[in-house]
């Protein structure tokens, strides 16, 4: 019994520790706003938002102290009544698209939406090719000629200069 | 078949070459996009305290009227202390307005900063909380806005304010900024 109540303590511990870097994060509590939809609404536009800082990290993820000012920021802008999109552009407006960690769709950053589709199709195109290059499969061997059959025949034991088998 | 051969290796090398040149060029020819947002726009009303021991702090409407430098520096920053016998130059020889804002500062380091080091600034605004700083979209200091006769940002200097970033590209900025149109 106690073998089991040992097991599963130790089961929960390994648990724990594992879920511990799901807890660890940058948004501190002193920043958190106490209206639940509006700090749900304040996570979902951080996570959305580059750190100028740590560059590939959002600024939900960063511990960069330039984060935590953009993090409150978002905040009094969504207190102050902002909507999410107004937020956003609050943001572009000064950072500029950059701030986006998804880019947005417009004519400077069509080549980099496309370029996927674009680079596929080459390599498609390009296998199409070289496919198309390996050129015909080759002819038909010729049938064989009289005397070649005799031959055949002959090696195979079973010409006509010959009885039988062994 | 030997030539065959050949090019099932070429082609895939000169198409990496191809395409990585292309990227390589364009990635090498665009500025540091981080910040442009408030290129060509109004500076944002403003008006910061003044540093400990200072009587008068930095407002947007002592910058506007005139082609001006605002530099943003703090006390901790090493670069800063790097950039700071240019930004002296700068205010003694070559007569350009230099405002100066103490980013992130602790109270009282950066009145103690320009007293140990000289005071370039014809004012200096103090942003402990980095409020105005994030209007302006600093990202760090040293960072160096230059300002047209409008009140407009046109230009932004990330990092330490240098001879050759001088020489290069803010003073042939600043000489068609102020040329009449």
């Amino acid at each position: 019994m106690t073998g089991l109540r040992q097991l599963a303590r130790a089961l929960a511990v390994a648990c724990l520790c594992a879920l511990a870097p799901v807890f660890a994060l940058a948004v501190q509590p002193d920043e958190m706003l106490a209206d639940p939809a509006l700090e749900q609404r304040a996570r979902a536009l951080s996570l959305e938002m580059r750190c100028p800082v740590c560059r590939n990290q959002s600024i939900d993820d960063s511990n960069a102290e330039l984060a935590r000012d953009l993090r409150v920021l978002i905040r009094e802008r969504l207190v102050a009544g902002d909507s999410d999109a107004e937020v956003i552009d609050y943001l572009v407006d000064r950072y500029g698209a950059y701030i986006l960690l998804r880019p947005q769709m417009g004519a400077d950053t069509l080549l980099l939406w496309l370029a996927p589709a674009l680079m596929l199709g080459a390599a498609f195109a390009g296998f199409s090719i070289l496919w198309r290059r390996k050129g015909p499969p080759p002819p038909e061997p010729e049938a064989l000629s009289e005397d070649e059959k005799a031959v055949l025949a002959q090696a195979l034991g079973q010409g006509p200069g010959q009885g039988s088998g062994p | 078949m030997a030539g065959g051969i050949r090019k099932s290796v070429l082609i895939p090398v000169v198409v990496f070459l191809l395409i990585g040149g292309v990227l390589f060029s364009v990635a090498a020819g665009t500025r540091d996009v981080s910040g442009e947002g408030y290129l060509d726009r109004p500076l944002p009303e403003f008006s910061q305290p003044p540093l400990i021991g200072d009587e008068r702090g930095l407002s947007a409407e002592d910058i506007r009227g005139e082609v001006a430098l605002i530099n943003v520096f703090a006390s901790w920053c090493a670069v800063c202390l790097s950039e700071h016998p240019m930004l002296m130059r700068l205010a003694a020889e070559e007569g350009v307005p230099l405002y100066g804002l103490n980013w992130k500062d602790r109270p009282g380091a950066g009145r103690r900063f320009l007293d140990r080091h000289g005071d370039p600034y014809l004012a200096t605004g103090e942003d402990a909380a980095g409020r105005l700083g994030a209007q302006l979209a600093v990202t760090g200091v040293p960072e160096t806005y230059l300002v047209d006769a409008e009140g407009r940002i046109r230009y932004r200097h990330v990092g330490a304010l240098t001879e050759q970033v001088w020489q290069e590209v803010l003073r042939p900025l600043i000489r068609d900024l102020k040329r009449p149109s």
